[in-house]
């Protein structure tokens, strides 16, 4: 992965002592609440319900063992013993001291890490796919582009305080797994006719209060001008984008709102400008940040390994496990491994100070000493021999690490909701883990087969609710909780975004609302389908019948009511 | 004491700048540049206010560009002394400028006013002024302007910045050193990192 020379650690180095000064300036009052907000949100830095929650970069995903380590200490000597891992690839810590946050950013700097833009109206960090480098089907490994425009974006003086937060998602792989479509500007590299590298740019996607797919901007664009585009673009959103109402504020409001005809024509103007301006890439550049992500030095392997087969063989829960966790990977021999965050009953994405730990060894031990953080929050060794995941799972099993549940129903996305979040309409892991336990069979998890499931505990869709085949959206109505239900929404290449069944419901109702809506699926899927498979054959008529059958009209009328 | 900063010196200001007078009435709201879309909430100026607009007949002065715009001619003489400068707040089209003056390095001054911190179109603008339209004489920042911007104005374009008048100007000098070897190119050093120096050694 990207090693920092000199000049990326002076950079992190002088952020250190820039925040340090402005949290100083802050507590002696020298800056006052509403200057202080814009400074420490571009450091990462939220008041919660609680206390403050920083949100550590971990750059499209990649983190080392060191790394890691570091992240486990600090989660324990600052924090409650346990971080959480989110759907941007970060890892938040939600019970640090203001005062202590520069320490911890001081402590961050020297294995490479840091805090900056992880929040604030900038551009945040850049997401991928987590197995990026390895993934058979990849054509282009997007990493070394991901870095080149991590550190262009970093600090972009130009683009320090845009209308609103800003995110973009590169991919290499013919099936997307970066959720391209739903960023505001979506990469995907391909070879072109000649071979070339080069990149199919969308823009205005994303998830929110207003959820859209991106549209295609620009269908070939050669690498070098990645840079020079993405300014144009964000050029455009920067003047014209709006200010005056901030859940207006999306680059993807402004595309919906000039069509993107003409947004185009205006950012293909802007471009005539910056096309060829010393912002271009170089092969030099592009070859010296690559050099980084080179193939690891992996063994010649045969394609099976007996112990590997026989412990399957022989050891139905090892088997159970490995039917879910194990992903193929380009290389003879090898497989990436999912350690799932998602044990029955506990916050989807939180690892604690001692699981970072396991990980960190488990990387050492076996994965070349990296690992990655899936959008999905969970964690991944990328490069495990097939011979040594027995031993991985022994020792990830021992630490709770191994439920066999990767994109199961229980694999459930979620964000922090009103148990930390303080823009939340509702809470949203209690349903999550009331989930986990309505369905805490794997039996019956596996029957059920391939689902994913989202919640968010608010219209911001931090948990990508619209995106889950079956979404869960905390909504507020006179004052107390409620959840609303889609299905059908999807990620990938032929994302969509899921249909409200109907009215909304109590927590407590949410687990046989759930079970309905499988229920429905087992009666008429045919033997290949998956649930998403099911409701987009059927629509959402049958599903909606069965969960609502033996409610009363009157309670559906006054709740489409309070809709309202 | 002074509370600009020109360059990385704190100097006395010897321009006046000319404010629009304040209007009691509704104002309308203005559909900004891009005609279809774009209501941003900012106001217009009206007729009224930019003929109630008071020059000091003497001295150095920086006018709003809406007066710029429609009183030019009575302005002619100061502008060939040098001593009119012209600002332009952040939701105003430059190109309304650009229209009118094929070369804006008649003007030894453009102020740019930036009413809220967070309001980041400031640094497009600048950025705009001094690569497309070669603006080359002294581009202020003024109105919400903190320390924690002046980085980034500097790298947009600016070269002065009046800090606003609750803070100190030196503290602020400090800022404009947070980074020493910032990665993307911009105005004031147009060549990104990896063409400043050597990094494969
Ligand atoms: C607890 C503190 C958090 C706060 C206050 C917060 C706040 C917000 C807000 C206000 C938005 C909507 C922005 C908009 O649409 O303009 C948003 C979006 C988002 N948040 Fe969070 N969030 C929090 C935690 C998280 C966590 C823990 C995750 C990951 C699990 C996350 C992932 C996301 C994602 C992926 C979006 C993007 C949705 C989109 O593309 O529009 N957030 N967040
Ligand atoms: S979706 Fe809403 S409740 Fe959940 S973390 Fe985001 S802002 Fe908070």
């Amino acid at each position: 992965m990207y090693k920092y020379d000199e000049i990326d650690q002076q950079i992190v180095n002088e952020r250190v002592a820039q925040y340090r000064d402005q949290v100083r300036r802050y507590l002696a009052k020298e800056l006052s609440e509403d200057e202080f907000r814009p400074l420490r949100l571009q450091n990462g830095l939220y008041i919660q319900r609680h206390a403050p929650m920083l949100r550590i970069a971990v750059p499209y995903g990649m983190l080392s063992s060191k790394q890691l380590r570091k992240l486990g200490d600090i989660s324990k000597r600052y924090d409650r013993g346990y971080g959480h891992f989110s759907t941007r690839q970060n890892l938040q810590l939600n019970w640090p001291k203001l005062e202590d946050t520069p320490d911890i950013l001081a402590e961050l700097a020297t294995v490479e890490m840091h805090a900056i833009q992880t929040s604030g109206n900038c551009i945040r960090n850049i997401t991928t796919d987590q197995f990026a480098g390895i993934a058979p089907d990849e054509v282009i490994d997007p990493r070394a582009m991901a870095e080149v425009m991590r550190q262009w974006s970093t600090f972009h003086p130009e683009f320090a305080l845009l209308p609103r937060k800003f995110k973009i998602a590169v991919s290499g792989t013919k099936h997307d797994r970066a959720i391209v479509q739903a960023h505001d500007i979506g990469m995907e590299f391909y070879l072109d006719d000649n071979d070339k590298v080069a990149i199919k740019v969308w823009v205005g996607g994303g998830l929110g209060r207003t959820p859209i797919l991106g549209s295609v901007i620009r269908e070939h664009l050669e690498w070098q001008h990645a840079l020079t585009y993405c300014e144009a673009i964000i050029r455009v959103y920067n003047l014209h984008g709006r200010r005056d109402n901030m859940y207006k504020a999306r680059i993807k409001i402004l595309v919906k709102a000039l069509g993107i005809d003409e947004f185009r024509n205006q950012v293909e103007a802007e471009w005539l400008h910056l096309k060829d301006s010393p912002n271009t890439i170089t092969e030099a550049e592009l070859a010296r940040v690559a050099k980084h992500f080179e193939a690891m030095p992996y063994e010649t392997l045969p394609a099976y390994d007996l112990s590997f087969d026989a412990a399957i063989a022989s050891n139905p829960a090892f088997a159970a496990w490995a039917k879910r966790s194990l992903h193929a990977h380009k290389t003879l021999g090898y497989r990436a491994v999912t350690l799932s965050l998602k044990p029955h009953g506990k916050a989807p994405g939180d690892a604690t100070s001692e699981q970072m730990l396991v990980v960190a060894d488990l990387a050492d031990a076996y994965s070349f000493g990296e690992l990655r953080v899936s959008h999905e929050q969970n964690l991944i060794l990328a490069d495990v021999k097939l011979s040594d995941i027995y031993a991985v799972w022994e020792k990830a099993r021992a630490n709770g690490l191994a439920t066999p549940n990767i994109g199961l129903l229980t694999d459930i996305i979620c964000c922090p909701g009103g148990d930390f979040c303080s823009l939340a309409n509702a809470k949203s892991i209690p349903i999550a883990e009331a989930i986990q336990m309505q369905f805490d069979n794997l039996d019956y998890l596996h029957d059920i087969g391939d689902i994913e499931l989202n919640i968010s505990g608010c219209m911001n869709a931090c948990g990508h609710h619209h995106v889950g085949h079956i979404g869960i959206l905390g909504v507020d109505k006179d004052g107390s909780e409620w959840y609303q239900v889609t299905i059908g929404g999807k990620q990938g290449n032929d994302a969509s975004i899921g249909a409200v069944i109907g009215p909304s419901f109590a927590a407590e109702e949410m687990p046989g609302v759930i079970q309905r809506l499988i229920d429905v699926y087992i009666q008429e899927r045919t033997p290949e389908e998956r649930f998403i498979d099911t409701v987009r054959r059927l629509g959402i008529a049958p599903f909606k019948a069965h969960v609502y059958a033996d409610k009363n009209l009157s309670r559906e009328v006054k709740n489409e009511a309070a809709h309202v | 004491m002074s509370n600009l900063i020109l360059k990385d010196h704190i100097v006395a200001d010897d321009w006046t700048l000319v404010q629009l007078p304040k209007v009691e009435q509704e104002v309308r709201m203005q559909a900004g540049k891009v005609v279809m879309f774009k209501l941003t909430g900012e106001n217009t100026t009206s007729v009224e206010q930019i003929v109630n607009t008071v020059i000091p007949s003497t001295g150095k002065v920086i006018v709003p560009l809406s007066v710029y715009l429609a009183r030019k001619s009575e302005l002619t003489s100061r502008l060939a002394n040098k001593e009119l400068g012209i600002w332009l707040a952040t939701h105003e089209v430059l190109e309304h400028l650009t229209a009118i003056e094929a070369d804006l390095n008649v003007l030894p001054l453009i102020g740019v006013h930036v009413e809220r911190f967070a309001d980041g179109r400031i640094f497009s603008i600048g950025n705009l002024l001094r690569t497309r339209y070669g603006y080359k004489n002294t581009l202020r920042a003024f109105g919400d302007v903190l320390r924690d911007q002046l980085f980034f104005l500097k790298r947009s374009g600016f070269d002065s910045y009046l800090i606003r008048a609750d803070r100190s100007a030196e503290e602020a000098l400090q800022s404009l050193k947070d980074f020493t070897q910032p990665y993307q190119g911009a105005v004031d050093n147009t060549q990104p990192v990896w063409r400043r120096v050597n990094r494969s050694a």
